[in-house]
């Protein structure tokens, strides 16, 4: 909850609510941008980016990288794995 | 842990090293007393111990384990809450996962879901609200916790309730702040720190700005610091460098993440959902003057506080229990007396063997464990 984990903006799926679609680590998901776009970074410019997640809000745009980097040492802490299963099993319904 | 060797910069790990090896002699405290310098964060206490960082460090450094476990620290009185509002019959009461075995003093979260309280586990608070759309006769609460790192994300979702005119989501707010626990612990007489690794993940948020006075009113240097073990050594000779040369600043060593003014669109939606409280109370803390937040008048429509009655007692930690000492730093975990025998990650009895930054679970998951249960019953006989 506290690291976050890395992930790539593949979509927007509503620009009017920030939400876009962003795989990690092969997991796609819907996360909110709200807190990475502006004027000089409109939503439309955001796919492709390389993004820092936290409890479903993209939090900060990072290079490939940082990503590659960040995503091993989650890893090894095995806080990844339990990123990707709380994703996974989150209830939505 | 881990060698040196197998970082994934050997080569510059090793020079941090001999470079704060060579400056250490340059420090007069040294000659009297270890430098104590804190990381806050319980993602870098978690790293320390991965990745056996203690082991490396010259003796005359001890690294004191913060407060910084936003699951860690909650105190009993707020999980009994917790459970109250679970078991109400129209409530679906919504998690972290990381918060459903902290325990209560009666039962937590978990067990009050075996006995059919109706929780769950989201990733998101989105997706809690998300849940609320879709069963309008129920009422969804969040549990909303943890540092400024989440607290934009539960204050976004707030506004989107409000934008979607959802009537049944609302928020247990349980947020804590950083800054003004940073202060407690400095205005504490029995702390007697000589630096600070800060929060990357908060800073992210909040910028560098709210630190400066650890650095210009309590003259303590501060380097905003990253996860990796590398970050860690980095920031830690930045620190001694400061020290060794009579200067104390706010560093950002994790400016590939963190911005000088922090995240603009999470502070303002921070601020226009949150606002202080007066006190808030942490478990093996006590009370820490405006170390929390609730809900502005605004959203007040949103605080679960407000919409539900609630026990909210103050429950006393058990007694055997030492949290409070380990979390300011007065004892290491394995000497507390359930370390390892009562209280484990599997049979947890406080809350810093939950959550794998607690320091009690980094020290059994990564500590050498056999010969940290020698030394403690050492220290009992
Ligand atoms: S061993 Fe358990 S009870 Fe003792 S300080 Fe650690 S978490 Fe608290």
């Amino acid at each position: 909850m506290c690291l976050g984990i890395p992930g790539q903006v593949v979509e927007i799926i509503d620009a009017a609510k920030h939400l876009a679609k962003v795989e990690i680590s092969g997991v796609r998901r819907q996360i909110s941008l709200a807190c990475i776009v502006s004027d000089s970074h409109p939503i439309e410019s955001c796919v492709g980016d390389w993004v820092l997640v936290h409890v479903g809000f993209a939090m900060s745009v990072i290079n490939e990288d940082e990503a590659r980097k960040t995503l091993e040492l989650l890893m090894e802490l095995g806080e990844a794995q339990k990123e990707l299963e709380a994703m996974q099993s989150s209830e939505q319904n | 842990m881990k060698y040196v060797d197998e970082f994934r910069d050997p080569e510059l790990a090793k020079t941090l090293l001999a470079e704060i090896e060579r400056l250490l002699p340059k420090i007069k405290t040294t000659s009297q007393r270890p430098l104590q310098i804190m990381e806050f964060c319980g993602g870098h206490t978690h790293t320390i111990f991965r990745y056996g960082l203690e082991q490396l460090l010259p003796k005359t450094i001890e690294l004191i384990h913060g407060p910084g476990c936003p699951v860690c620290v909650l105190p009993m009185g707020r999980v009994d809450d917790c459970i109250a509002l679970a078991e109400r019959p129209e409530v679906i009461f919504t998690t972290f996962g990381d918060a459903m075995r902290v325990p209560g003093s009666r039962k937590n979260l978990l067990q009050a879901k075996a006995d059919g309280a109706d929780v769950r586990m989201v990733y998101s608070p989105l997706d809690a609200l998300e849940l609320a759309k879709k069963n309008p006769d129920r009422e969804v609460i969040f549990f909303a916790l943890g540092f400024e790192t989440t607290m934009p994300s539960t204050a976004l979702t707030v506004l989107q309730a409000a934008e979607d005119n959802v009537k049944n989501f609302s928020l247990f707010c349980n947020h804590i702040t950083t800054v003004p626990t940073i202060k407690a612990i400095l205005d504490s007489p029995s702390m007697q720190l000589d630096g600070f690794v800060a929060p990357g993940h908060v800073s992210m948020v909040v910028g560098e700005e709210p630190f400066h006075f650890v650095a210009n009113l309590y003259k303590k240097p501060i380097v905003i610091t990253g996860f990796e073990p590398i970050d860690i050594l980095q920031s830690l000779w930045l620190l001694i460098k400061q020290i060794a040369e009579g200067r104390c600043q706010v560093e950002n060593q994790y400016a590939r993440v963190v911005a000088t003014g922090g995240n603009s669109p999470g502070l303002a939606a921070m601020a226009s959902v949150f606002e202080l409280r007066d006190y808030f109370e942490w478990r093996g803390l006590g009370s820490i003057d405006q170390s929390g937040v609730k809900m502005t008048e605004a959203y007040s429509h949103f605080d679960a506080e407000k919409k539900f009655s609630m026990p909210n007692l103050k429950v006393a930690d058990p007694e055997l229990c030492q949290c409070g000492e380990v979390l300011r730093g007065a004892i290491k975990p394995w000497q507390c007396q359930l370390f390892g025998t009562a209280c484990t990650p599997e049979t947890p009895m406080g809350a810093l063997m939950v959550s794998s930054e607690g320091a009690c679970a980094a020290y059994y998951n990564f500590g050498n464990l056999q010969e940290i249960m020698t030394l403690k019953e050492k220290s009992i006989s």
